[in-house]
């Protein structure tokens, strides 16, 4: 009963103007908690917004459509004048067989442009497609067989949804008739969706739906292989120099600025560097992945440096100590001791280090990885592109059909960047020591 | 010459040399009164120092003996190149191998050859971070003082008017030439002013908010999801700028009646901002934590509430921190490339509308060198004026944001 007289008791004490006030300041405490959640809640609604808008348009880039046709392997053309030779087998017109196939299909189609529209449906790259097939299995020419082609970039677009049906004609991007092509085949169930390997297996090309980032993956691995080679290495020794040898001095201090300066130097003045050093000045080959390994292992040194820093100085003096007092070198402590002991901090900065560089597109710009380059690059001195860049130039293409192909691609690269950064973290969790 | 057979010979004789060394260093009997001599594989690496070091000497020499001759294409320089040379390293490798073999006696000290060559690579390694400044100041200076030679400093820098096409041909109209670079400076200042005004109150609250009032796992959740924003790629940023947010302002615009250009400065600057979120958030994050206990105890002990504490106490004792934050975000957002490659225009409008399209140092900067360009003439050349600018501006910035953190830190510490 003390408790509820108690109360009583304050609030007789308390004075209106007091409550009125304290009430004010509760609610502006209130108000001010609030606008603190709200500022985390809009930027991870930005997150949010960032991914879903990317992962719906880019999920359907993973797979794609094809028109099953029934096209006879003419050897008159597969073998023309009667030469059976692999070049000639390589060179035939299979274009044509295609084009025959198309005819039969549809009988009605006449007229020229009708015509040409008609070849349009299935893609540029269905003749490839075929010749690889005879390449590979010599058996069937001659044979009337039916195969999967795949579709061009229009039909891919309108088969997934992304041309609405009910537009206008003069709207809309594919016309009546080819609307009625596609649908008798799908009436037929000479239409599918199937799995786009050739996204992940082929290089460029200015045809969307054949265009895929293997090449971009390889020109990635490449240029990364190249910067890890040469940053991790030099970052490391860096670090053990300034932490573990270097005597305390003006060189030093300069040094030690001069990385944290260069740490916050925009990536893009890096890509001037690599032009003025690399390609002006040592003439290494332009658009080659090496040249921009070396322009990004300059820009990931700093951070490589400072982690592995950090790294080092966690390392506790004891074990120092204990290895010089037990007759080993300065140079044998620091190889055998305390470097293994930091090593996975060391390995983590560098994996984030090298997750950045992954990434990074503007001085790869201005080194000239920006070339349409199909092929996929043999070697680290071969014309290459990389992942960021792939995505830069598909972005920059005004095919409706790229939007996708470059949504795609950055799913790509963020689940590689996912991988690296799971890697870190699980490197930290595992071997990392609280001394 | 073909690089990689002569590297693997070179390769193979040391790894020989490696192997004598090593065989040989066990067949030494130490001498009477002498301590016991280094292990086996001291003597191989021993060996192999003496064996890389005359080669990789020469080379050095060669290269720059070849950068400083230039393009020479005669047949004698070819000779040298193709057959004596790779003669020479491999002679070298031996000799160098063979000279070591024969010093391998009793009373050789291995290890301090080894230290000393190890020391030096130490150093070597860590002025390789000096050098790449030095690098960046000179290839940029040396362009930039060409650029000079034909456009004066003042018109570049005071210059109200950007277009660098220059005239291909004499005849050509309509291509003068113009290098003012207001126009650049002041549309990075209007997409850098947009970015903060999203990323700071953003950023500082969610700090606010992670430090002072949310509950561990609330910040062990949400912290490393935050940090997702600063690991995603520039070039998505841009990509979703492009396509999504651009797109999205000029429809709201259009409902609303406001002219908005798909392109607009508005777009470019919110995206950015969202990218620099995470940069500022988690070092005000490293700064409140960094303010004393006894402040906060102590301003609620006098009965403030929370926020009380957080406005009139941490805020103002962590400020300098945060305005170092601040500029670092700066620095960052003036130096930032793709976003505005790719949502933000390469036309030189000289406005403030936020709504309208503008462009950027670092735009230009690419649009200037991406393609194939002679490397004399001004509009090459202008890119690494610009870049310099760039360089000296984040620079600046920096420091001034390095001494103020460093002098905040002192007075806690």
């Amino acid at each position: 009963m003390t408790d509820i007289s108690d109360l009583k008791s304050r609030d007789e004490w308390v004075s209106e103007g007091r409550k009125a006030r304290l009430g004010k300041r509760h609610r502006a405490e209130r108000r001010f908690k609030i606008l603190g959640l709200g500022a985390i809640l809009i930027a991870l609604s930005m997150l949010a917004t960032l991914l879903v808008s990317i992962g719906s348009k880019g999920y359907s880039a993973f797979v794609q459509t094809r028109f099953e046709l029934t096209v006879t392997l003419d050897e008159a053309v597969i073998h023309p004048n009667g030469d059976s030779s692999v070049p000639a087998v390589r060179g035939a017109s299979y274009g044509t067989l295609i084009r025959k196939a198309l005819r039969a299909e549809f009988p009605d189609v006449k007229a020229r442009r009708e015509l040409r529209s008609l070849f349009g449906i299935v893609s540029k790259g269905a003749s490839r497609q075929l010749r690889t097939m005879v390449m590979e299995n010599p058996a069937v020419i001659g044979e009337t067989i039916s195969v999967w082609l795949v579709a061009s970039d229009d039909m891919d677009m309108f088969n997934k949804g992304y041309i609405p049906r009910n537009v206008v004609e003069a709207d809309r991007r594919i016309k009546d008739n080819e609307i009625k092509w596609f649908d008798q085949l799908a009436a037929k169930g000479a239409t599918q969706k199937v799995f786009n390997w050739g996204f992940f297996s082929s290089g460029d090309s200015r045809e969307p739906e054949i265009a895929g980032i293997w090449g971009a993956i390889v020109g990635s691995f490449y240029t990364i292989l190249i910067t890890f080679a040469i940053a991790f290495p030099i970052g490391v020794m860096s670090a053990i120099y300034l932490e573990e040898f270097a005597p305390k001095n003006r060189l030093t201090d300069i040094i030690e600025v001069n990385i944290n300066n260069l740490a916050a130097v925009p990536s893009i003045v890096f890509g001037l560097l690599g032009v003025g050093l690399f390609l002006n000045v040592a003439h290494f080959p332009r658009s080659a992945s090496v040249v921009g390994g070396l322009t990004l292992a300059l820009m990931t040194l700093p951070i490589i440096i400072i982690s592995a820093r950090t790294a080092i100085r966690a390392v506790p003096d004891s074990i120092r100590n204990a290895a010089l007092g037990l007759g080993a070198s300065r140079q044998q402590t620091a190889f055998h001791h305390v470097l293994p002991l930091s090593m996975p901090g060391i390995l983590t900065g560098t994996i984030i280090g090298l997750s950045q560089a992954l990434g990074e597109t503007a001085p790869l710009l201005m080194i000239g990885m920006v070339a349409f380059i199909v092929d996929i690059p043999g070697n680290v001195t071969d014309p290459a592109t990389v992942l960021p860049v792939q995505i830069f130039l598909w972005a920059d293409s005004p095919e409706r059909a790229f939007v996708e192909k470059t949504s795609g691609a950055i799913l790509v690269l963020l689940a590689f960047l996912v991988f690296m950064n799971a890697l870190a973290v699980l490197l930290r969790r595992k071997f990392e020591r609280r001394w | 010459m073909s690089f990689t057979p002569l590297i693997i010979l070179l390769l193979a004789i040391c790894t020989a040399g490696y192997w004598f060394g090593s065989k040989k260093a066990l067949t030494i009997v130490p001498e009477r009164g002498q301590a016991r001599i280094g292990r086996p594989h001291q003597f191989g690496v021993f060996v192999v120092i003496w064996g890389t070091i005359p080669p990789v000497f020469l080379l050095i020499l060669w290269s720059i003996f070849s950068l400083m001759s230039g393009d020479g294409e005669n047949a004698i320089f070819d000779q040298i190149d193709q057959v004596i040379f790779p003669v020479l390293l491999i002679l070298s490798t031996v000799l160098g191998c063979y000279a070591a073999i024969t010093k391998i006696k009793s009373g050789l000290r291995t290890r301090k050859t080894l230290e000393f060559v190890v020391y030096s690579l130490l150093i070597l390694a860590s002025t390789v971070s000096v050098f790449t400044t030095i690098g960046i100041v000179f290839s940029l200076l040396f362009e930039t003082l060409h650029f000079f030679e034909k456009v004066p400093v003042f018109d570049f820098l005071l210059g109200l008017h950007w277009s660098p096409q220059t005239a291909l041909r004499e005849d050509q109209v309509g291509s003068s030439g113009a290098f003012g670079a207001i126009p650049l400076f002041a549309g990075t200042m209007l997409i850098t002013l947009i970015a903060m005004v999203v990323a700071v109150p953003l950023g500082l609250f969610s700090a606010i908010y992670m430090t002072e009032y949310a509950s561990k796992t609330f910040r062990a959740i949400v912290k490393p999801i935050l940090e997702i924003l600063a690991g995603i790629p520039t070039v998505v940023y841009g990509f979703f700028a492009a396509l999504t947010v651009g797109v999205f302002f000029r429809d709201v615009g259009s409902t609303i009646g406001l002219d908005v250009v798909s392109e607009s400065a508005l777009a470019a600057g919110v995206v950015m901002g969202m990218m620099i979120i995470p940069f500022i958030s988690s070092l005000s994050d490293d700064v409140i934590t960094a303010v004393p206990q006894s402040l906060r105890d102590g301003s609620y002990a006098l009965g403030a509430t929370k926020s009380e504490t957080v406005m009139k106490v941490i805020l103002p004792a962590a400020l300098p921190g945060i305005v170092g934050a601040v500029l670092l975000a700066v620095s960052r957002a003036i130096g930032e490339t793709m976003i505005v490659v790719m949502a933000a225009g390469f036309s030189a409008n000289l406005t403030a509308n936020p709504l309208e399209a503008v462009t950027t140092v670092t735009v230009q900067i690419v649009g200037l060198l991406v393609g194939d360009q002679e490397f004399d003439s001004a509009k090459t050349l202008a890119a690494f004026a610009l870049a310099l600018v760039l360089f000296l501006i984040t620079l600046g910035l920096n420091v001034i944001a390095l001494i103020v953190v460093r002098k905040y830190r002192e007075k806690y510490d």
